[in-house]
Order: C-alpha cells, then structure tokens, then sequence
C-alpha cells in the first residue's frame, strides 16, 4: 500500500449504535449518502459549510508568500510579452497515397468484438485518420445492443497505455521476435520426440472459435501436450453447475425480457460478467414505467456484498455467500425441485424465502433463479434444477452447447499444474494473455514451481509478475490490433478486426500457437479466414453456396460485426435423477467471520490495474478510488470496535493480509468481503502499489469464500480516496421514490415532495429559444449505478485523471457523477443512484457572476464554458448548487506522452490548468448533428444526437433531445408524472430533469412502507 | 531659507504624469498594433514550402477546379490537402523530369508524406469546418483570397476572431450563389444589398454566435 498521509481524513470513531437509534427515530433523515452524514461529524460537518473540501482550493505545498510574490511579479512581467508572438509554422502531412475511403476531418466506424473483464460485447469502435479514439455499442450485437460497460469504455485507455510491454524480452534483455521463432523450434523438437509430454499451454477463458481449433491441432501434433484455461474470476462455476444439473456439459443464459420474477443468489448479474449489458437492458425495460404504471418485474437478491444488482432488488437478504447453497437448497425443496436436506435458516430469512417462492410459483414459466459466478456449482446446480422445475428452461433460461472448448474446472486444471511442475514433468509452458504468478491460488505456490520449468514463454499486454520469471516475454497486441474471433454469453460468433496497426509489434495469441505449431509466418487474419471459411463451406453454416460466395459472407460479418445463424441452438436436457445425491449437504455457517473473494467493480481481477480510468472511477456503492478494502458490515465493525480506513491484518490458515476496512451499509453481518486485482507490483506506472493483494489469502480449496477468517486491528489506518461526500448538495436529498402503490394512489406523489416556483418567481428576463432547445430526461428507474457513464465522458470529452492524492483533496475531474443515497436503516438500507451532470439551468446561477463571460447561455439553451476566457476565478463553481464544475488545479491533461497524444478526441480541447470545466452536453455531437441536417436541408431528427453517456446507457436511462418539439422522446418524459427537476426549488430551472423511482414491493414483505415523506428533504441541514 | 524644490518642478512633475498616462496608452496601442500587424498575423506574407507550388499557374493558368485537389471541401471540416498521389497523376506524364518536382517524385516512391508549411492555421480550440461553409454559400475566395493570383501561397485574411465575427454577425453581407462558390473574381450581378439576404433565405443562413459554434 502507498504511504499517504493527508491531513484532514482521520475522523473520530462513530458511535454505530446512535447512528442506528438516529435513522430509526422519526425526526432522522430518509435518506442519506454516508456514515458520517448521519453521525454529522465534525469533518462532514465542515465539509458543508466550506462547500469544498479543505484543502481542495487553496494552494497547500509550501511555497512561501514572498516567494510567491516574486514568482507572481515576474510570470506577470513576462504575460505582457507573451502577446507579440507569432503562432509558431506547424506543419500539413498528407499521405503519399491516401487509403481508400479515408477522408481527412472525418471519424469512421467500424464494427468489432471485445471480451472485458468476462463479457464479450460487440463494439463500434470510431476512428480518426486510423487511430481509434472511441468505443460505441454495435446495435446489431445481442450482447451490446448499442450500449456497453465501463470496461469496454476504458479498454480504448489500455490500447495507448505507454506501460505496455514494447518489446520481446529474453531473460530481461532485449530481444526479436524471429530469435524467439528460433529458440523456441529447439524446443519443440525435443517435444516432438516425446509426444509433447513436456508441453503445457495455459490460457484464459477461450471463447474463441479459431484458438479452439488451434489447440484441437495442437493435441493432435503432440498427443500427450495438455492445454488448460484459467481465469481467476470466470464463468466456471456456472458451467460446472449445468453439468452438475443436466449430466451433460452445456451453456446457460437468460433472457430478462420474459422474466417477471427474478430471484438472484450472490449473482450481480447486472453489472459484471457474460452478458450484463444485455441483461440490464432487458432487465431495466420492464421497469421504465413509461405508461404510469409500476415496474413490470420484481427482483429479489440474496447477497453478502451490496452490489449494484443488489441495489437494484425490491427485496434484498443480506446472507453471507455460503449461506446461499442454504437459500437455494431451501427454495428447491419448497417448488419440489430437490430432496436435498437444506440447512437451518434464520426466521427473516426463512420469511422472505417463503414469499419469494409464492412469487416464483405464481410466475411460473416467467421467472428466473440465477446464481452468481463466485457461487459454488452446487448453487448453480440448485437454482438449475429449480428453474426446470418451475417451466422456467426455454423460457428465460435458455440452456444451448456450451460455446467453451474446454469448460473443466480451472482450478483443479491449474493445481494439476503445478503438481506436474513440481515434479519436473513440464519441460515447456506457454502462458497466454494469463498471469498466474499473481493470480493463481496462493497455496499453489505458482511462482516458485515456475522456476522449475526449463522454459517458460509468456505473452501478454504487458511485463507483469509472470513475464518477469519467463525467459521469453512476447508483447501482446491489444484486441484493437489483432484479428480473432470470439463467441457471446447467447453462443453468437463475431469477428475481431484490428482497427490499427500493433503499436509495438505485438503478436496475438493465434500467431503464438501457430509457431508452437510450426507454421512461424502465420498472420492472424488468415488464420481466424481460414476457421470461418470452413466453417461456411461446412454443414455447420448451412450454407449451399460455393466458395465463390466466402468473400461476401465475410464482408458481412466484419461489417455487422457478427456472424449470422451463429446463435446457440436451444438443447434439450432434463435434470439428473441423482442430482440430490450429487450435492454436497451446504456448509451450515460454523462460527467466526467468512472471507469472500470477489472479482473488483472497476479493476476486475487485474486486468484494468494499470487503467487510469477504471483506478478512479468511484466503485458503485462505496464510491472508493484507487484502493480495495475490506468492506464489512456496521454490525461487525461495531463488534469488533474497527472504524472506516483502519488497517486490520486478515489471517486464514496461516495465510495473511492487511487492508483497510470500510463499512458498507447493506453487507452481511460476520463477514467480510475483499476485492480482487490490487496489490500489484508489475502492473505499470498507475497500478504499482494501489490496494493489497486478496489473492495472497485465496487458495484453491477456499476459492470463492471461506470461514474463520481472523481480523486483528493493525492499529494503522490508511486513508482512502472516496467521492462519496464530494460534491455534496448541502444535505438535501434528491432523489425521489414511491412504491408503486402510492403512486397509482395520488399520481402527484413525486410533484408533492417538492417545490417547483412559477414561471413568474425569476427576477431575469426569460430567454427566447426558436429553434432547437436542448434538454435531457434520466430515468431513475432503470439507472443500475453501473458507472459506464463516467467513463464514456471521460473517453468523449478527454477528461484528465488525477490521482488518488487529488481525489482525496476533492479535485477529480469527472463531469459526470453517479450519487448514491441509502434509504432507510443503516444496516440494511434501500440503496439509490443518481447521475448528476451539468444541468444546464435556465437562470443558471453560474453565469452572471462570471466576470469574464467565461460561461454564456447560448441560443438553443445550452450553458456554454468558453474556456479560452476563463481566467481561474471559480466564482460560478462557488455559485452552482449541483457542484458539476470541475476546475483544472493542476495541469491534470498529459500533454507530453506520445501514445496518449493518439487517444484524444479530436473534436474536443484538451483543457490546461487554470480553467472551469463541466458537462457540455457533448455540443461536438450536437454540433456535428447540426451541419450533417444542414447540409441535407433538414431538421435535426429526435434521436439523431446521442450524448456519450446516453449512448453507452445499458439501461437506457437517460434520454437526449429538443424540448421545443412536443413530440420528442424526452419531451414527452418531461410530461411525466414522475418528472421532477434537482433543486427546483432554487428556481434555478434545470434543463435536465428526472424521473422518479417507483418500487414494485411485495406487500408480503411490507409493501409501501418508505414512501411516505413529504417534500423529500428528510435530512436536519437545510442550506 | 532657499526652496528645496526649483519652480520649474511643477511643470516637470505635471509632464511626467500625463507622459506617464500617455506611455501607459501608447504601449497598449502598441500592443494591440502589433497584434493585428502584418508581422504577428502572417498575412501577405508567402510561406516557403518543400516544392514552390504556384497556385496561380494551376488555377489560373490550366483551370484546375479547387475540389480537384481539396478533395474533402465537400464533405468533412478539413478540405483536404493533396495526396502525392495526386501531383504524380499529371507528374508522371508532364515535367516528369522537373528537378524542381524531385521531392514529389521521392515521396511517391518512398511512400513518405511531403511536409507542407501550413499557410491558414487556426488555433487548437477553434472547430472550423469547411462543408457547412461551403453549402451555404460563402466562397473560397472570400476568406482564402484570389488564390489564382498567387504564386505562392500566402494569407489573404488575418483568420482572428474579430475578422470571423464580422461574418458570423452579418452573413449576408458575404454569400454568393452556390454554383459560384469555387469561382475566382465573382461579382454579384445586382448589388450585394439586394442578393445577399435572398440568398441567406434560401440558404437558411443565419448569423451563428454562440460560442460553441466554433469552442468546444
């Protein structure tokens, strides 16, 4: 862990049992962003009334007042001069032959495939003068449908990473590609004698066609080689569960769009793995409740963690992860499903299992049990096995061939492993893309037994912990350079074409294999043809069409990036007779704290450590950057007397870890959760030394999670860089909720809880708008707090990153934030997000106190930044009551990395030091609409402008357009009865408004409870 | 006792104050003098380039229309300088031995670009885009100048915002018709009074001064 010491961030320890006894009482606050809100803290206390965090406007180094005048006198003497200069000759370059279709000035897309963090999405990617600069959803890709995640958003930051591996390292030297293809034949000639019995080959998870049917050749080439995958959060267990479940090896996945009752096991099925980002749209689009009604599903999770899945649920459990094999073992055997003897459950529990059935039941053939990827097979096997039984397969569950080669256990495979290194039987390991030295189970002792492999080559984006004990390390090219092929969580193939030359001559893994194969000249681009060209002259493709016809199937399927008929064919199972037998009895929670691993929201297991961008982005629900922590409940904190930020050392089977703590509302009592991908010595520049490492406490036999964990108070404490009270509104709560209920009751509920002046109550002339009046509308229903909206405007708007010492001074940069409000107690609250941007007011309260006209209205509505006038002043960042202005302190912008240089929007100043930034409602995009509609001689079509964050929306939440035509899509979400705007009461007139949230409770479980506060400003502090 | 002070102080004083205010005037004048100076705007004043490309020659002489070269004027924010691949189209056939043309022949076989010196070069913040301009009818010349008088390229407008806004303000005041867009030395029939608003209508060109238009 970095050492850093800001002043400032100690805090006292809070009394949790008043905290609870305030929430409780009538008088305490609905809703509420943090602990020390509700504690009301000296520090959060003096966050409000100094509006920014201390520290994080004046200057703090310690640069003396006179020196500082001198300085000042002569930057002053010098500025004079500066105005006489001519701009400097630059110059023009136009290629010698210009490629075909290439005009300069203009972006082009193209349609390809990415795998992120787990989930394979398909993507337009936008490219300038061929640099790819931004990542789009490809709308024709099932698992995209034109939105993506946050990961495939930053994976365009990781293309121009400068700490990319850049060359081919022998034993630390550097080295050639072609020395390689020469060392390396020596080798395979000494394999070739003993069948490859020597050979390893270790992968991740391998959805792809081509590098499946290389590894098919490769076994037939050396019989006794053996080829494993490995990943240390992937999608394993679920296909272990289906074997389990069926007898047979096969794929599941859901379809949400038929699913009306959705029980969820530790699954956050919304924001992480295979297949979210169709889930969330599918999910969300039955609860948008456009036509005043209330959402049209329900969810119940079940969940340790509070995840965004979670906060998403009607009817949360908290219940430690290897409660659930007890929950699902519980539902089984009410539906029938099972015989199995479920363990004991606690009354609460027991309760909402019991509505929860009735709720299944009643939807039989419309609902869905899924289990969370870091469950255990036997859960997947359960909530398989009562899916089938309620009529749930073919319906929302579609079960298909599994579109994994080799669908083992990883884990087993992986200790196999490094038995055999151990013992000296692996003369030759090739790891891919893979990097197990920091990843594999601790008890494995990877790095050590590495050393005993005589030859060990490793490939990979970058020299990470494996490549420095490898004495071959080959550059990766990055899935924007390099040809492949991957498969879809719904089994559908797509193409993944370069979208530019590898920057540093990387090679992808289909060329590795291919010269372990002997064939040293292959590129990828014929070898993923040649796969797909056999495949459409095969029966597969049921093409009757000769070869001839290969060439336009193929231009097809890179231009729509995917590859039509590919989609999985439903299979026919049936659950296994002795499926009960099979099951081991669940664990019945012994004493002491359970541990759980789970992949990390914004780094994942490691892959985004070195992303600048996913390092500060805030996690959904603790809004922590650059760090992990060990998240516990407020119940456990208070037993075990630990406070937020304290350094506590975990220690299981003599294994041990020290992290900070934070307490996560929501979580389950004696139990603690850590994050993966931390802790990283060889991830490059941005990841080195950010957070600790879980997987120095994960072993095989307690991969997912594992009781008697101890926790010892270090009596350190290490301060993290949360968001979370930044940018704070002053204590009033904005967001407004209503159960379904309610709102069908008085349909004026959510106009009720606020305040909204006349037209009359303003003192400023009225602005007249004639032709386009830009405004937005942002579902609160079907935000997921995802976070893929930050990220987008970052990538769209050349957003600079700052630091962890920064965000914690409350400089991030970010124009787009998601707030996350809990509701109600503080052990177990409802959990709400809010995106919150510049909401481009009418009177919007920043312009008038500019003193340089740095921040104008402009004529179709906009709040217009200038910043070439901005001289620094801050007033209108004083002056706005959303706090969405971000100021540049400090030259955040690198402007001196070449690499990065590529990454930059072209259509968007990269802003220095000393000016006011914010959301401009992408006016690029607006502007681009407007002379595209020009030169057609037409208006501008609802729809046509998507801003960054609305077009990467899995959920669709937010909805861009003219307010001056009635019959747009947002101005008809104005018209909603739920439509309310921030603030409203400032009269400040918001060209942004929101849409309520309305909950679809289960009256069993107390249905409209919540929704009774009037005038929505539960909290004591009202500016 | 004597004065300290010799009568004639006074009127030193007096002058040095009001020298002093006209100083402080004089260099803010110069200031701004140099700012629009030929000297700090580059204009009138020919740039050396790796070839001495004669617009007039090409344009006036042989007839080349502009969107000949300046492909993209159409359709994207950038005209489009000419690829090699284009001199070479003429080059390889008429001078094909010119040692003037020697750099466009070694980049054609070299594949390296030739590097031009750019004449009109607008800040980084500002967004210019030629199609929009063009499909509403302001023409080459009136910002670029009469190019095919040129023999080497030079500036014609200073390109500063104030010049800019004088357009953006009174649209009209500028617009041709657009089939006389890429003409040289056009002149409006009627007077520019009468054609100029007719056209702005038809063209729906309207005065654009919102900062973003051009600041993002």
């Amino acid at each position: 862990m970095s050492s850093i010491t800001t002043a400032g961030t100690k805090s006292e320890k809070l009394d949790l049992a008043a905290l609870r006894a305030r929430l409780a009482s009538e008088r305490g606050p609905r809703f509420w962003r943090s602990l020390d809100e509700i504690a009301e803290t000296d520090d959060f206390v003096k966050l409000l009334e100094n509006e920014f965090r201390e520290g994080s406007t004046e200057w703090v180094e310690t640069l003396g007042r006179r020196r500082f005048l001198q300085l000042m006198g002569a930057s002053l003497a010098l500025a004079g001069l500066q105005g006489c200069t001519r701009q400097p000759p630059e110059k023009i370059v136009p290629a010698a032959r210009t490629p075909e279709y290439a005009i300069p000035g203009k972006p082009r897309y193209f349609a390809t495939t990415l795998r992120c963090a787990g989930n394979v999405q398909g993507v337009l990617v936008e490219s300038h003068e061929g640099r790819p600069t931004k990542i789009e959803g490809n709308p024709e890709h099932p698992a995209s449908l034109g939105a993506t995640d946050a990961f495939a958003q930053a994976s365009i930051l990781t293309l121009y990473d400068p700490d990319r591996s850049q060359v081919v390292v022998r034993a630390g030297e550097i080295s050639r590609w072609t020395s390689f293809l020469g060392d390396l034949k020596r080798h395979l000639e000494a394999q070739r004698l003993k069948d490859g019995a020597g050979l390893r080959l270790l992968t991740g998870t391998c959805v792809s066609p081509t590098l499946a049917g290389q590894a098919k050749q490769l076994i037939a080439e050396f019989p006794l080689a053996k080829w494993l995958s490995y990943e240390p959060a992937g999608h394993w267990s679920a296909h272990r569960g289906a074997a389990l479940a069926f007898g047979e090896e096969a794929h599941v996945y859901y379809d949400f769009a038929q699913a009306d009752v959705v029980l969820s096991l530790d699954a956050d099925f919304l924001t992480q793995g295979a297949g979210s980002v169709r889930y969330t749209r599918d999910f969300t689009a039955k609860r948008r409740a456009e036509d005043h009604k209330g959402p049209a599903n329900r969810l119940y999770a079940a969940e340790a963690m509070p995840s965004s899945t979670g906060a998403m649920a009607e009817h949360r459990l908290r219940a430690k992860a290897s409660e659930m094999q007890s929950i699902a073992a519980h539902v089984a055997a009410r539906v029938g499903a099972s015989a199995a003897q479920p363990g004991e459950l606690s009354a609460d529990a027991a309760r909402w299992v019991e509505v929860a059935v009735a709720d299944l039941e009643a939807h039989r053939g419309r609902s869905a049990v899924i289990a969370g990827d870091s469950q255990p097979p036997a859960v997947h096997a359960l909530a398989l096995a009562i899916n089938a039984r309620l009529g749930n397969i073919g319906g929302p569950v579609i079960v298909i061939e599994p579109i994994e080669p080799v669908p083992g256990d990883p884990v087993g495979a992986l200790r196999e492993l490094a038995e055999e290194m151990e013992s000296g039987a692996v003369d030759l390991l090739v790891m891919l893309g893979v990097n197990p030295v920091y990843d594999a189970p601790a008890d494995l002792e990877f790095a050590r037994r590495l050393e005993k492999v005589p030859t060990r080559v490793h490939l990979g984006l970058y020299e990470n912990e494996t490549a420095r004990l490898c004495q071959w390390h080959i550059p990766e090219a990055h899935a924007l350079e390099a040809w492949s092929d991957v498969r879809a969580h719904d089994g559908t193939a797509s193409i993944v074409q370069p979208l530019i030359e590898p920057l540093y001559d990387g090679k992808s893994a289909h060329e590795v294999v291919a010269a372990v194969l002997g064939d040293t000249g292959a590129s990828g681009y014929d070898l993923v043809r040649a796969q797909w060209q056999a495949w459409y002259e095969g029966p597969a493709s049921g093409s009757k069409q000769d070869s001839g016809d290969f060439e336009r199937f193929w231009r097809r399927s890179l231009h729509d990036g995917l590859i039509a008929g590919t989609v999985g064919k439903p299979k026919k199972v049936s659950i296994s007779a002795g499926l009960a037998d099979a099951l081991d009895a669940p664990t019945t929670a012994s004493g002491g704290i359970e541990v759980a691993f789970r992949p990390d929201p914004t780094v994942w297991d490691g892959e985004y450590s070195n992303n600048g961008w996913m390092q500060e982005l805030p996690k959904p629900l603790t809004k922590i950057t650059w760090d992990n922590v060990a998240l516990i409940s407020p119940a456990t904190a208070e037993r075990l007397g630990l406070a937020n930020e304290d350094v506590v050392e975990l220690s299981l089977n003599g294994r041990s870890i020290e992290g900070p703590i934070w307490i996560a509302p929501g979580h389950a009592d004696d139990a603690v959760t850590v994050t993966l991908g931390y802790g990283r010595t060889r991830a490059g520049r941005v990841g080195n030394g950010a957070g600790f490492d879980a997987y120095a406490l994960r072993t095989s036999d307690n991969f997912l999670h594992a009781a008697g964990v101890e926790i010892r108070a270090t009596g350190r404490r290490h301060p993290l860089a949360t968001t979370q009270e930044h940018h704070s509104m002053e204590g009033r709560h904005l967001v407004r909720s209503a159960s379904v209920e309610a709102f069908e009751a008085d349909p004026k509920i959510f106009e009720h809880m606020g305040h909204r002046p006349g037209p009359e109550m303003t003192l400023y002339p009225g602005h007249k708008y004639e032709g386009y009046a830009w405004g937005m509308a942002i579902d609160l229903n079907s935000c997921t707090g995802c976070n893929a909206c930050m990220v987008a405007c970052t990538a769209e708007n050349n957003t600079p990153v700052v630091g962890k010492e920064q965000v914690l001074a409350g400089r991030e940069m970010h124009w787009i934030r998601v707030d996350r409000y809990y509701e109600g107690s503080l052990d177990d609250p409802e959990m709400h997000h809010q995106p919150v941007m510049c909401q481009h007011c009418e009177d919007a309260p920043c312009e008038p106190v500019c003193p340089v006209g740095a921040t104008v209205h402009s004529s179709e509505g906009l709040n217009e930044m200038v910043y070439n006038r901005c001289v620094g002043t801050r007033y209108c960042s004083n002056n706005c009551p959303y706090k969405v202005r971000r100021f540049n302190f400090l030259h955040y912008s690198d402007y001196e990395t070449e690499s990065l240089k590529m990454l930059r929007n072209p259509d968007v100043t990269v802003r220095t030091r000393g000016v006011m930034e914010k959301c401009t409602y992408c006016v690029q995009r607006i502007n681009a609409a407007r002379i595209d509609s020009e030169k057609d001689g037409r208006e501008i079509r609802d729809g046509e402008i998507v801003t960054a964050c609305q077009s990467v929306c899995p959920a669709q939440a937010i909805v861009f357009g003219n307010i001056n035509d009635p019959e747009s899509r947002v101005s008809r979400l104005k018209k909603d009865a739920r439509s309310y705007g921030l603030l409203e009461e400032l009269n400040t007139r918001p060209r942004t408004s929101y849409l309520a949230k309305v909950t679809n409770r289960n009256p069993e479980l107390g249905g409209a409870d919540h929704s009774d506060t009037g005038h929505g400003e539960g909290g004591s502090r009202h500016g | 006792m004597a004065q300290i002070f010799h009568p004639s102080t006074n009127t030193i004083s007096r002058f040095s104050i009001f020298g002093a205010l006209f100083a402080v005037a004089g260099l803010l004048w110069l200031v701004l003098f140099m700012n629009r100076s030929y000297y700090s705007t580059q204009v009138n004043v020919p740039r050396e380039q790796p070839v001495p490309f004669s617009h007039k020659h090409h344009v006036s002489g042989l007839g080349i229309d502009c969107r000949h070269c300046h492909t993209s004027v159409e359709e994207s924010a950038f005209a489009g300088i000419p690829p090699t691949k284009t001199c070479m189209n003429c080059h390889s056939q008429i001078w094909a031995d010119a040692p003037m043309l020697e750099p466009v022949r070694e980049s054609y076989r070299s594949n390296e670009s030739l590097e031009w010196t750019r004449v009109h070069d607008l800040p980084d913040f500002v967004y210019f885009n030629h199609s929009i301009h063009v499909k509403k009818g302001v023409g080459c010349e009136t910002c670029h100048g009469r190019v095919d008088q040129m023999p080497l390229m030079w500036k014609e407008n200073t390109l500063q915002m104030e010049w800019c806004w004088s357009c953006h303000e009174q649209p009209e005041t500028h617009l041709r018709p657009r089939d006389e867009v890429f003409a040289m030395g056009w002149k409006p029939a009627e007077s520019q009074a009468e054609l100029g608003p007719k056209l702005a209508a038809e063209y729906n060109v309207r005065s654009a001064l919102d900062c973003s238009v051009c600041h993002r």
